[in-house]
């Protein structure tokens, strides 16, 4: 009956299974890098920010535009960013301790403190 | 069908395909990194791919291109901010707001084509419309709950009051009901209700769960972003969106459901009520007496030095006091003398899944040392120190034994090591508010002091007795 929704209903649940089959197999250690990468991935909802645009032609639909595009893009790059400061730090072997510590993981990183906000 | 929208079909199922790729490569520490590339790749991609259309459809207005180049500029800005600066403990915070925005944005692209849509929407379209919008609206909500009470800002622990329960059934009821008449009769003004309903009901999910249940919340709505990117997809028609978001909810899902097994409760127990406020914690069976007894560090420091495996057991308390570096100091020292030092990480340790492993990993720690849950619980027969550091429930032996508050709940199995020395800064309970039978083990000593300065005492007196 409505043939474009069947096709977008198949490509969903196949897709679901291909993450059930991938995703299980991830190990507990990168659980959080997962989530963080994860995060990232739903951050191609930007693509329907951006088609949005498209559409909008009045002060509410640019404003909705706005918004969604803002969100989109803080959840895309901050995502991938994360995503890549959190894997950069596991490592096989500590790279010579004592004597050069990465800046990434220096200690003494944490003191610009940030919360959540975004 | 034009050969554009043939090639960015085509594109975008290349760009899919580098997420799954990306996802895949992440099954290994080794490849994990490679694997983010590879999907960061995929997404610029398909965000090109969007721009090509966006383009090639010529429809949009200077304005529009205004909004949506302003509006990608200030949320990168602070994305990009946000995740440059964030400390590791914050984590959970951080991840929760990008599952807010990442619903957020799911929800304005249904209310959005909702509205220039008008009466001439089909069904199907409704259908999906309404369920991106309150899909999407209860994850925004309940994100920024969520993030919130990771932060401190608002209150941890359950909050409730008598009728909440039936306050979010109503609150649903709306949603679910004014959603589903709407599709029968299109109405923008009765849509914002929904929305409000929608966000109301977000806000009173996640109340009332505590503090200790935030690893399930946290993946839970990871899963519920997800299903509303996808079906954003469904009402924009992009199939980027529909796999993007199917991945993400699959993901959020299994996170889900090994969180909750760890907790040994289930999803629907978890969200309807706060830890501790059922009845089994009436039930406490009294746990066998005994006396506590207290080590210094200098015992402490003795225990150690002579042990040929330790076993460290990292818990919350051990990211609360910030003291992952001093527990990387000591086992260095440890590891100098050719001591056997591991990690075993029970997978609800931190405040969502995985977090204590990031922990240590930013403090140096190899990550083959970072042992799950039952591959290291056969070792701890063969050690002759576990070192138990701000962990509670997820050591108490008495989750082996039924009738108690946390009966069932897969623990570690630090009480068959030789020996056993806890630090914690009082003899205060876990979220489960029961006491640990541990603590009165005759094997255990008992080391009171706040986790960083115990570690950094620990370590001096180690260096002082082997003479380093």
């Amino acid at each position: 009956m409505y043939p474009a929704l069947l096709v977008d209903v198949t490509i969903f649940v196949l897709a679901l299974w291909v993450g059930f089959e991938v995703i299980s197999k991830v190990p507990a250690t990168l659980h959080t890098p997962l989530m963080s990468a994860a995060n990232s991935i739903h951050g191609i909802v930007l693509a329907g920010a951006m088609l949005i645009a498209v559409t909008a032609h009045n002060a509410l639909g640019y404003v909705i535009a706005f918004v969604a595009a803002a969100f989109a893009a803080a959840n895309v790059v901050g995502g991938y960013v994360v995503t890549g400061r959190m894997l950069k730090m596991f490592r096989r072997r500590p790279d010579v301790p004592t004597a050069t510590v990465p800046p990434a993981t220096a200690p003494s990183n944490g003191s610009t403190h940030k919360g959540p906000s975004a | 069908m034009s050969t554009f929208e043939w090639v960015i079909q085509l594109v975008y199922v290349l760009a899919a395909s580098c997420f799954v790729l990306g996802l895949h490569m992440m099954n290994n520490p080794a490849t994990a990194r490679r694997g983010n590339q590879v999907s960061t790749a995929g997404m610029g991609t398909a965000i090109a791919a969007t721009l090509a259309i966006v383009i090639h459809d010529g429809g949009i207005t200077a304005t529009g291109w205004a909004v949506m180049i302003a509006g990608a500029a200030v949320g990168g800005a602070l994305g990009l901010y946000s995740a440059r600066t964030v400390q590791m403990t914050a984590m959970p915070q951080l991840v929760s707001m990008f599952n807010a925005v990442g619903g957020g944005a799911a929800a304005l692209v249904g209310v959005h084509d909702y509205m220039s849509a008008g009466s001439t929407v089909s069904a199907s379209t409704s259908v999906t419309t309404l369920l991106d919008v309150i899909i999407g609206a209860v994850t925004f909500s309940g994100s920024i709950i969520a993030a919130g009470k990771l932060q401190g800002v608002i209150n941890s622990a359950p909050v409730t009051f008598p009728g909440a329960r039936l306050v979010n059934l109503l609150l649903a009821a709306v949603a679910i009901g004014l959603g589903a008449y709407l599709i029968a009769a299109p109405n923008a003004a009765l849509l914002s209700i929904v929305i409000v309903a929608a966000l109301v009901f977000g806000v009173s999910m996640v109340m009332p769960i505590g503090g200790a249940d935030m690893p399930v919340v946290i993946s839970l709505l990871n899963a519920f972003t997800g299903t509303a990117v996808a079906m954003a997809g469904f009402v924009i028609g992009n199939w980027a969106l529909i796999i993007a978001g199917a991945l993400v909810g699959a993901s959020g899902g299994i996170l889900t459901k090994l969180m909750a097994d760890a907790m040994n409760r289930s999803i629907r127990n978890i969200i309807v009520g706060g830890f501790g406020t059922g009845d089994a914690a009436a039930a406490v069976v009294a746990g066998p007496g005994g006396s506590v007894r207290s080590i210094a560090a200098d015992d402490a420091a003795i225990q150690l030095a002579y042990a040929s495996k330790v076993i460290i057991v990292p818990g919350y308390g051990l990211a609360a006091a910030q003291a992952q570096h001093e527990v990387a100091a000591l086992a260095d020292v440890l590891e100098s003398r050719g001591i056997d030092v591991s990690y075993a990480i029970h997978p609800v340790a931190g405040r969502m899944p995985g977090h204590m492993n990031v922990l240590l990993a930013e403090a140096n720690v190899p990550y083959p040392q970072l042992k799950e849950m039952d591959d290291v619980n056969p070792e701890f027969a063969r050690t002759d120190v576990a070192l138990v550091i701000g962990a509670n429930d997820v050591t108490n032996p008495a989750a082996r034994r039924p009738g108690t508050a946390i009966s069932g709940m897969p623990i570690l199995d630090v009480d068959q090591a030789k020996s056993i020395i806890v630090i914690k800064r009082s003899m205060g309970h876990g979220y489960a508010g029961i006491d640990n039978e541990l603590y009165v083990d005759p094997k255990t000593s008992m080391y009171f002091a706040d986790a960083k300065r115990a570690l950094s005492e620990m370590t001096a007196a180690v260096k002082t007795l082997v003479g380093t």
